[in-house]
């Protein structure tokens, strides 16, 4: 079954995905071109044989050193025939910036918003892209592997509260 | 004089602009037409006692009907994968203990299979009774923090008490057998840390029926009463298709009908040699997340007394000085002994470069862990799947329509913990 998930993308794309390649424990894995990406995904969830209609895990990694640095790398799931696959994406540092997958499944949200966070990855498309867990005032991208374990951030100075009734008040009233 | 007269009967001055919509039109009388507000803008959290944890919501309100939401997460972000990235394999277990706090030995357990999965590493038979055994426990203790909190959310106090009693029932077990009553750090690479005492297999049995009796109750005083069942039926619906379209996995996407358990998909460990029931919910709606997860508990029970009634005398860890510590006389007593252990603490478990997704069914869904090794003691990149993350990535959606007091049910049933899902 699995193999038969490989051997349609390798049909219905060819060019576009390569190096396919079995993993540990017998993952099924494949390298997909960063343009395609989008319709990649939009075949594997719409065709019922394959249906890919879940996607539970959407990550980067930066391999610093390489070329190109940075990967990022789709977990996909099928509840219908129960198999896997994984897809990954390398994007180099001097464009780092690919297709939302936010239109195939609305789940991608917050992965690619994490991607965007921690990598600097852009995703052309995604609805809302905004850092995710740090703040929005944070100097640079703490997963790359150039930013240091204990790096330093400058001091934010405060946001200015807009009372919803009052309206921003004099210096020092609150 | 007449054509003056033909003006003012005419078309009056201004009516080329069109008239506002009164906010009477389509209804039979003025009375009748709804009164426009002005919205509200509230923000909730992040240290307020519905939000479990520190999550901030801004909830736009028209009188008392969201109309919509935003999520501001990372209060409790501590940068585990940047950690994690700095140790060695061995020394990421305590932090995976902080990722879901009320069922640590689940992460251990997911984070040891996906290192023995890069490591293709066979552990022994007891070891991996143990695992599940420990894991359907806290499994356990995970629904019943869910069950209890969402009674005292809702108004129900005494629930949470018996909760907490059977809760913490079943965390006295298990701080006999891994030493820690919260964050155990039980598991190692290549099987778990210690073995079970003299005689707990039959405290456990003892605490088991125990827990029984006060599950039970709790079942009695919610299930069917009249408050709870109206603050829970039909809120915080999603549908089969839209928790799949947001990567709901666990009892929330079982809730809405999709019958998928990793136990039961892809089975690991010993899963495939236990009895047990997957339960489906039909309506995907707060209740059935709720009757989930106490269906699941009754579940569990079964299979933590099939284990205990399986279980053989064996060996616990594998016997293997290049993922395990070597016994202590042994470090005492030999040189190869010293050397094992000089190396696995200071260099680490040597995992073969290359990267695996391994993925376990946690309390709350599919806990995965993305795994790259760069061929040294330190793990290069460590992804953290948390089960709760595309759950609660879902409630603006989920809560759209609704009353804001219906956001505390469904924020309840989501089991949303924020040590994992913000790192």
């Amino acid at each position: 079954m699995a193999k038969s998930v490989l051997a349609a993308l390798a049909a219905r794309f060819p060019g576009d995905v390569y190096e396919p390649y079995e993993g540990v424990g017998g993952d099924d894995c494949v390298f997909v071109r960063k343009s395609q990406i989008a319709e990649v995904c939009h075949f594997l969830k719409a065709d019922p044989a394959l249906a890919f209609n879940l996607a539970p895990y959407i990550t980067a990694v930066d391999y610093l050193g390489l070329e190109p640095r940075f990967e990022v790398v789709y977990n996909l799931l099928s509840t219908v025939h129960r198999h896997r696959v994984r897809l990954r994406v390398k994007v180099p540092e001097s464009d780092p910036e690919l297709p939302s997958v936010t239109g195939v499944w609305r789940g991608a949200d917050w992965f690619e918003r994490y991607c965007f966070d921690m990598y600097g990855l852009r995703f052309k498309g995604h609805p809302d892209l905004r850092r995710l867990l740090m703040y929005d005032e944070f100097v640079g991208y703490p997963l790359r592997k150039d930013y240091p374990l204990r790096g330093r951030q400058p001091l934010v100075p405060e946001r200015e509260v807009n009372d919803i009734y009052r309206g921003p008040g004099p210096a020092g009233r609150d | 004089m007449a054509s003056e007269l033909d003006k003012r009967d005419g078309t009056p001055a201004g009516a080329g602009a069109p008239l506002a919509p009164s906010p009477a039109q389509g209804y039979a009388g003025a009375l009748d037409a709804p009164l426009h507000g002005k919205q509200m803008v509230v923000n909730l959290g992040p240290s307020h006692p519905a939000m479990h944890g520190v999550t901030r919501a801004v909830v736009t309100l028209d009188g008392e009907t969201i109309v919509d939401m935003k999520l501001d997460i990372g209060f409790l972000h501590r940068g585990f994968e940047k950690s994690c990235e700095n140790l060695t394999w061995g020394q990421a277990f305590p932090y995976t203990d902080r990722l879901n706090y009320v069922s640590s030995i689940m992460n251990n357990v997911g984070f040891a299979l996906a290192v023995e999965k890069l490591l293709k590493l066979e552990t022994p038979l007891r070891s991996q009774y143990l695992r599940v055994l420990t894991s359907e426990l806290h499994r356990i203790c995970d629904h019943l923090t869910l069950v209890s909190a969402m009674g005292l959310e809702l108004g129900a106090m005494t629930v949470f008490l018996y909760g907490i009693e059977a809760r913490d029932l079943i965390w006295d077990r298990l701080t006999e057998i891994c030493g820690a009553r919260l964050t155990s750090n039980y598991v190692r690479v290549g099987g778990v840390s210690r073995d079970a005492p003299e005689g707990w297999g039959g405290k456990v049995f003892e605490t088991l029926d125990r827990v029984t009796e006060l599950r039970e109750t709790i079942d009695a005083l919610l299930t069917r009463n009249r408050i709870f069942m109206d603050r829970t039926r039909g809120t915080g619906v999603i549908s089969r298709e839209d928790a799949l379209d947001f990567g709901f996995t666990g009892p929330c996407l079982r809730a809405s009908g999709e019958p998928h358990d990793l136990r039961k998909a892809a089975p690991y460990l010993v899963y495939d040699r236990l009895e047990f029931d997957v339960p489906v919910g039909r309506n995907g709606d707060n209740f059935d997340r709720y009757l989930m997860r106490m269906e699941e508990m009754r579940q569990s029970d079964r299979i933590v007394r099939q284990c205990l009634a399986q279980m053989e005398p064996g060996e616990i860890v594998v016997e293997d000085f290049r993922y395990v510590l070597p016994p202590k006389p042994l470090v005492y007593g030999t040189i190869e002994g010293v050397m094992a252990h000089f190396k696995l603490i200071m260099e680490g478990i040597k995992v073969p470069p290359g990267e695996a997704y391994s993925y376990t069914e946690a309390a709350n869904g599919e806990l995965g862990f993305y795994l790259v090794s760069d061929g040294g003691g330190r793990p290069y990149k460590i992804g953290l799947r948390s089960p709760g993350w595309p759950v609660l990535s879902a409630i603006p959606f989920m809560t759209k329509g609704a009353l804001l007091a219906d956001l505390v049910p469904t924020y309840d049933s989501i089991n949303m913990i924020g040590g994992e899902v913000e790192q």
